[in-house]
């Protein structure tokens, strides 16, 4: 009984942590997708040499994607922002706006590499991609990410200590039988099993409860929350199936543990 | 025929005291053979290397062919499923009956069901407690239970059967008893026993081979010996 309970908290807390950790990641990579390089063409830049850059772009191997936005796109984007850059773009009569592309890149860690490849084409004005604050909002996810992974790693190694020797203790009480067992001459296997499956069933029954939790609670957290915090800046994973894959992740780490825990308990009483 | 040889055995334990010298011992089958000493003398670390629950520092101890020092935790069911063993605290598991208790030993070899019923209910017709089948070990005497304890460890038909004082703990009128039943078993089963005793009653009167232990060393061997003959030590 102590076990379970001793299973259940802890995994509960693994629980909480699977789960920020799961949201942390999805937080940072979609605001990773929203980095880009943004290119702008030289103002003389010809339509056929636009074509012919668009394709240098998407031939480089870390480019994902690439979409032309034309000057005048970026004039009727910016007309409608507000009624005086309507009338000064208005009263201008060449467009001052430059064609630009926008380019997303496979990996985050590329921007830089890729903006300073664009550079060197001919025909290009600039390419941005936010020089310094990207890099630094990486390092910050990065640290993040590593951050609560090392929490979950920590985490299901005390469990794993906190339910083998809990299993010791309910062991102790059963050494004797052990001992009359090893001495009647049982192999060390057929002794070891019962309690490796008793172990199992432990972590079994001791996930149940986080389990049931982390689906329900989440789900209501969720719906609570309207699928986000702080105004919809930081969006969070959908329920389903991200609970599910918890839930099984916390059925596999109770049952593993346990048995681990129980099998590393019962070998001290294996020896001579 | 050697059945049990014993060559140039130490053992050391870890705390630097010296529990066996020097000792080199044939047993043939079929031979009942008494090992006594005072306490300290060594006579328990000899039968618990026989069964190895200790091992031997130095020298071979090799029974029936196996190497008893060389076998791994592993493998030392593979020794234990060959022999017998009957201690001086019975070590019967009380929340068995005397009949589950029995069967335990051959449960363990992997018997079935239909296989252990008639072997265990001859064991027990052996040492004279075939109507006390469902009675639990706190329900018997101490003679009694003793005598489970003989019964769990003839069930496997051992070849050896190794008793750590199995009458210490019992009064002269019951240790006569058992005494009876491992004679009975020496003599009808043709299985070898070693017994480790302090009772000088019963090593007179039954005349076996005695080995006599003196600070682990190998102080008497005689073929029909009694505890007189190993007074002035």
């Amino acid at each position: 009984m102590a076990s379970i309970i001793c299973t259940t908290i802890t995994l509960i807390l693994v629980a909480i942590a699977m789960v920020v950790t799961a949201n942390v990641n999805y937080v940072t990579k979609s605001m990773e997708e929203e980095l880009t390089v943004v290119v702008y063409a030289k103002k003389e830049t010809t339509e056929e040499q636009l074509k012919t850059i668009e394709n240098k772009i998407r031939n480089m191997s870390e480019v994902e994607e690439v979409v032309f936005k034309s000057k005048e796109e970026w004039r009727a984007e910016m007309m409608s922002y507000s009624e005086t850059l309507e009338v000064t773009l208005d009263y201008l009569e060449n467009n001052p706006l430059l064609d630009s592309y926008i380019v997303k890149v496979r990996e985050v860690d590329n921007l830089a590499k890729v903006a300073k490849e664009i550079r060197t084409l001919e025909g290009i004005e600039s390419a941005n991609y936010g020089e310094g604050m990207v890099e630094e909002i990486i390092s910050v996810f990065d640290i993040i990410k590593m951050a609560t992974i090392v929490i979950v790693i920590a985490l299901v190694i005390v469990t794993a200590f906190l339910i083998s020797n809990t299993i010791k203790l309910t062991i102790f009480s059963r050494r004797s039988e052990i001992e009359i067992m090893r001495l009647v001459g049982s192999s060390n296997i057929s002794i070891k099993m019962p309690f490796v499956i008793e172990g199992f069933l432990l972590g079994i029954i001791g996930s149940l409860v986080p389990i049931g939790l982390c689906i329900y609670g989440y789900i209501l957290m969720y719906e609570k929350l309207g699928g986000s915090i702080s105004f919809s800046a930081i969006e969070l994973i959908k329920p389903m199936p991200f609970v599910m894959y918890i839930s099984l992740a916390l059925l596999l780490i109770g049952s593993l543990v346990g048995m681990f825990g129980s099998s590393r308990a019962v070998r001290k009483y294996l020896k001579v | 025929m050697k059945f049990i040889q014993i060559k140039n055995c130490y053992k050391v334990y870890k705390n630097g005291v010296t529990a066996i010298a020097d000792l080199t011992l044939d047993i043939n089958k079929g031979e009942f053979v008494f090992v006594i000493g005072s306490s300290g003398s060594g006579k328990s670390t000899l039968i618990k290397m026989l069964y190895r629950e200790e091992k031997p520092t130095k020298g071979i101890v090799e029974i029936g062919g196996i190497n008893v020092g060389k076998l791994r935790n592993r493998t030392v069911f593979r020794l234990r499923r060959k022999l017998g063993i009957v201690f001086q605290d019975f070590k019967l598991l009380p929340k068995l009956t005397v009949y589950e208790n029995v069967a335990f030993a051959l449960e363990c070899l992997g018997l079935r069901g239909k296989e252990i019923k008639p072997r265990v209910v001859e064991a027990l017709e052996h040492v004279g407690l075939k109507e006390k089948l469902r009675c639990f070990p706190s329900e018997l005497s101490g003679g009694e239970q003793q005598r489970v304890c003989i019964a769990r460890a003839i069930v496997n038909d051992p070849k050896l059967l190794i008793c750590d004082e199995p009458t210490g703990n019992l009064d002269p009128k019951t240790s006569k008893e058992i005494m009876d039943v491992l004679d009975d078993i020496n003599k009808k089963l043709g299985t070898t026993i070693i017994m480790a005793t302090h009772d000088k009653e019963i090593v007179n009167r039954m005349k076996k081979r005695v080995i006599v232990l003196d600070n682990g060393i190998l102080a008497q061997d005689v073929v029909k010996g009694s505890y007189k003959a190993s007074e002035s030590i």
